[in-house]
């Protein structure tokens, strides 16, 4: 079969505000199967958008064999033979649907033309013929919400490969499987490969590459840093050295703190569904703790579960007492305050106003004891709050929808600020907000660290944990992998072990990736 | 100077979505006080004191019930099931007087607690199993229609009625208890049930969680809200006043008539609907649902003093909730 060539020109994307993509060659032959990596935020995912015809607002060229072609929409992209699967598998499936259906949905969908029956014999076959051409073994009757996860997304990559199918983009996919499931899953990819399909496979696990792919190319900021073969002679760590590149600017300056007496002891802690596993980690006194760890690698999870949110097995002591946290309710109560990673749906009621979301954790100090509200004194108290956080606000009455996402977020922190939490839990909290914001809101954690209280810190920003934490934990796959002291660990190294890097002193780490 | 011109047009919008409802209910007491113009007399027909109090009673058992709603409707919750809650209250009252000749406080409360079953079946539909609260409370709907046309086995109570097993009824329904269901009682129990309504729901610790939980559930519980208990609390609420108007019911015709709360189920969602845009509130309140009430009153009497026949009502009825609901919605956009 003839090499197919698919090749990207200075693509640029842009969204309000943001360079997505800047000026990104990219190219593609039929038949081999090419890594694409990067941090968080790189553009990964947005240059395969473009391909896949979901960023149809780009700039530059694309051509398939030499001939210009548009990708401006999902269904020009499909024609052209580009299929994608996205990481969430569940928003691409029809979860009461039968398997047979879902693997033959873009035929159901748009080559019945003027027929009204469906040919329930004829989409069985087809679609049984298909997955044995993957030799998968997933029951067609079945109902796709049903599937296991790793199933699933046989059940898309069949869809995407059910009909002329040229380029196929995989994007993380190996992230939610387990070992044998991901060989399972290499091994789809190797035959669609030998069947003269190009693939683009993007992951944050850098060694399992070495296995399947043959070409890498690497991203950083929405540029395109190298593309090159995929040798054992590439290391690992010069990967990660592209994927970082120039040096970083504006870092913060961590100010010196006491620290204090243990305050968060944890140990054993396993969520129920094994989302984190085994976490033993402490917080003492006035100490910034940081969870550093790539999208996925279970840091949310992780202050959930501390949080009380998932039900989970292990020990809790605060301040040398055991703490047991079946709820949040119980977690407020002990003391833990989180600010949460998606501020708009679970950190702020956004409908109300600022005095009620800073009131609304604390309602005991502003009712008497038939639960009648002190409306004067909450609002003096909010006031007060307003100011000492500088939140922008015309009023205290000001509805919180209307506000900044950092002034979103200090309203956020203001709220546990007022419940005298012991120990808090930031959750991203430089997500989406502002140059100006998110110095406020480094100099709010110091500040409230020099009080006494305990933060942990959770991010992919990496920068962010080296410049504010006295200590860091690298997350991977749910568990803590290393624990790092400030000053003692680079950006590279946190990058190096957060995409599963083996650490040389913890041997039983080897045993579990081999 | 088309900015100028467009921040007029939203200040005019807004200024519609908080007052319109308010607006209309006045203009309607000028077009009906006008419209029923009796030139003999230099008087309206349509406003005077007898009939101020007609309409007051006749929006009170709607009222009562509605305001129970507007607690499930501010923990985002619905309940559908509070029209057959008010009539196996008004049904089981009934037997209570007229089968057992029970003194009237004891049925009162008695009624009450056996109709918070009502809200035990709804919680463990929709808190327990999570079935959606629309449908939930859709079977329980039907699930006490039907307890209660059993209870009294298919047909009426009434006083002297033969009972099923062959005897005559021993019990009468007291003239105190016909008073709950006159004026003045019945206005004045219908205005303490809104005021404490207001009262919960605006001043109290309790009414600040039920709004949070019904604003965003995820940040309510993540602030140590216990979103759970709130909910159920609703719908006990909501089945309580369910049955304090099925009592009032009761207490208005002396009997219990077959289906007859069922009939309050459409009239108190529109009511507790239409409040949400008074003073451009945008979620559920006590004051709002009263207002909701007396708008639909207000504008059935008056229509029918204007001699509108009665089966050209629920069109009228219908496109006043449905502009209600335009502002309301149009609002949160």
């Amino acid at each position: 079969m003839d090499k197919l060539k698919l090749e990207m020109k200075n693509i640029e994307v842009e969204f309000p505000g943001v360079k997505a993509l800047d000026g990104v060659d990219f190219s593609l032959t039929s038949g081999t199967i090419h890594a694409l990596v990067g941090a968080n935020g790189a553009g990964k995912s947005t240059l395969m958008k473009v391909l896949a015809g979901a960023n149809g607002h780009y700039t530059g060229d694309v051509y398939i064999g030499g001939e210009p072609v548009e990708t401006r929409s999902p269904k020009l992209s499909k024609n052209l033979g580009i299929e994608i699967v996205y990481q969430e598998v569940d928003t691409a499936l029809i979860p009461h649907l039968s398997v047979a259906e879902n693997v033959m949905f873009n035929s159901m969908v748009n080559h019945m033309g003027k027929k009204q029956l469906v040919n329930w014999g004829a989409i069985k076959k087809s679609a049984q013929a298909v997955l044995d051409r993957l030799n998968v073994d997933v029951d067609i009757n079945a109902l796709a919400r049903e599937l296991t996860l790793h199933k699933k997304q046989m059940v898309l990559i069949a869809r995407c490969v059910a009909e002329r199918c040229r380029f196929l983009i995989l994007d993380e996919p190996t992230a939610p499987l387990s070992n044998t499931e991901t060989q399972d899953l290499f091994r789809v990819v190797r035959d669609l490969a030998k069947e003269g399909i190009g693939i683009v496979f993007i992951s944050h696990r850098l060694n399992e590459l070495y296995e399947i792919c043959e070409h890498i190319t690497i991203m950083k900021d929405g540029k395109l840093v190298d593309s090159m073969p995929l040798t054992k002679e590439l290391e690992v760590n010069t990967i990660v050295e592209y994927m970082l590149g120039r040096k970083y600017d504006g870092i913060y300056t961590k100010k010196d703190c006491e620290i204090g007496a243990p305050l968060l002891e944890v140990e054993n802690l396993t969520e129920k569904e094994g989302r984190v596993k085994n976490i033993d980690f402490y917080v003492r006194k006035g100490e910034i703790v940081g969870v550093a760890g790539l999208v996925g690698a279970g840091k949310t999870e992780l202050c959930k579960t501390l949080f009380g949110c998932y039900s989970h097995t292990g020990r809790m002591k605060l301040n040398g007492k055991e703490v047991r946290l079946g709820n949040p309710q119980q977690a407020v109560k002990s003391g833990f305050a989180l600010v949460p990673e998606e501020r708009r749906k679970e950190g702020v009621l956004v409908t109300d106003p600022v005095y009620a979301n800073i009131s609304i954790a604390a309602m005991k100090k502003y009712t008497n004891k038939v639960s009648i509200i002190n409306r004067k004194k909450e609002k003096i108290e909010a006031c007060q709050m307003i100011k000492d956080l500088g939140i922008k606000t015309p009023s205290e009455n000001q509805t919180v929808a209307l506000l900044s996402g950092g002034n979103q977020q200090k309203v956020v922190v203001g709220k546990w600020l007022n419940s005298e939490a012991d120990v808090y839990i930031y959750d991203e909290p430089t997500k989406g907000i502002d140059v100006g914001a998110k110095q406020d809101m480094y100099e709010l954690i110091e500040k409230l660290a020099a009080e006494g209280k305990g933060a942990i810190y959770a991010t992919c920003e990496f920068q962010e944990v080296l410049s504010i934490c006295d200590r860091i934990y690298v997350m991977y796959d749910g568990k803590i992998v290393k624990e790092f002291a400030y000053g003692e660990v680079s950006e590279k190294e946190l990058l190096y072990y957060s995409t599963g890097g083996k650490s040389i002193d913890a041997t039983n780490e080897k045993e579990e990736t081999a | 100077m088309q900015q100028t011109k467009k921040r007029k047009q939203l200040k005019i919008s807004s200024w519609i979505t908080k007052w319109g409802t308010l607006v209309t209910i006045l203009l309607l007491l000028l077009v009906f006080t006008f419209g029923n113009w009796n030139s003999d007399t230099g008087s309206s027909i349509f406003l005077t004191t007898t009939n101020v109090i007609t309409v007051l009673r006749s929006i009170s058992i709607t009222t009562i019930i509605a305001i129970g709603l507007t607690y499930a409707l501010a923990v985002d919750g619905m309940d559908l099931s509070i029209g057959a809650c008010a009539q196996w209250a008004s049904t089981f009252i009934m037997t209570m007087f007229i089968w057992y000749d029970l003194n009237m406080w004891i049925a009162i409360v008695l009624t009450i607690i056996v109709c918070l079953t009502v809200a035990a079946v709804n919680s463990l539909l929709i808190i327990l199993f999570k079935i959606p609260d629309m449908i939930a409370s859709l079977s329980v709907m039907f699930i006490f229609q039907g307890v209660a046309l059993t209870y009294s086995r298919g047909g009426a109570i009434t006083e002297r009625m033969v009972r099923p097993d062959g005897t005559q009824a021993p019990g009468l329904v007291s003239e105190q208890f016909r008073a709950l269901g006159g004026e003045p009682w019945l206005i004045i129990i219908m205005l303490c049930v809104v005021a404490i309504a207001m009262f919960i729901l605006g001043y109290t610790k309790h009414g600040r969680y039920m709004y949070a939980v019904g604003g965003n559930k995820e940040a309510a519980k993540l602030s140590g809200i216990p979103v759970e208990k709130y909910k159920i609390l609703a719908y006990f609420l909501s089945a309580t006043f369910a049955a304090i108007g099925g009592i009032s019911l009761a207490a208005r015709i002396g009997t219990a008539q077959v289906q007859a709360g069922d009939a309050f189920l459409m009239p108190s969602v529109s009511a507790a609907f239409i409040g949400f845009s008074v003073l451009g509130a945008g979620k559920a309140n006590a004051f709002g649902t009263l207002m909701g009430a007396v708008l639909m009153g207000v504008l059935q009497n008056g229509l029918i003093m204007l001699g509108v026949p009665f089966y050209m009502m629920n069109i009228v009825i219908g496109t006043v909730l449905a502009i209600a609901l335009a502002l309301t919605y149009v609002a949160r956009k």
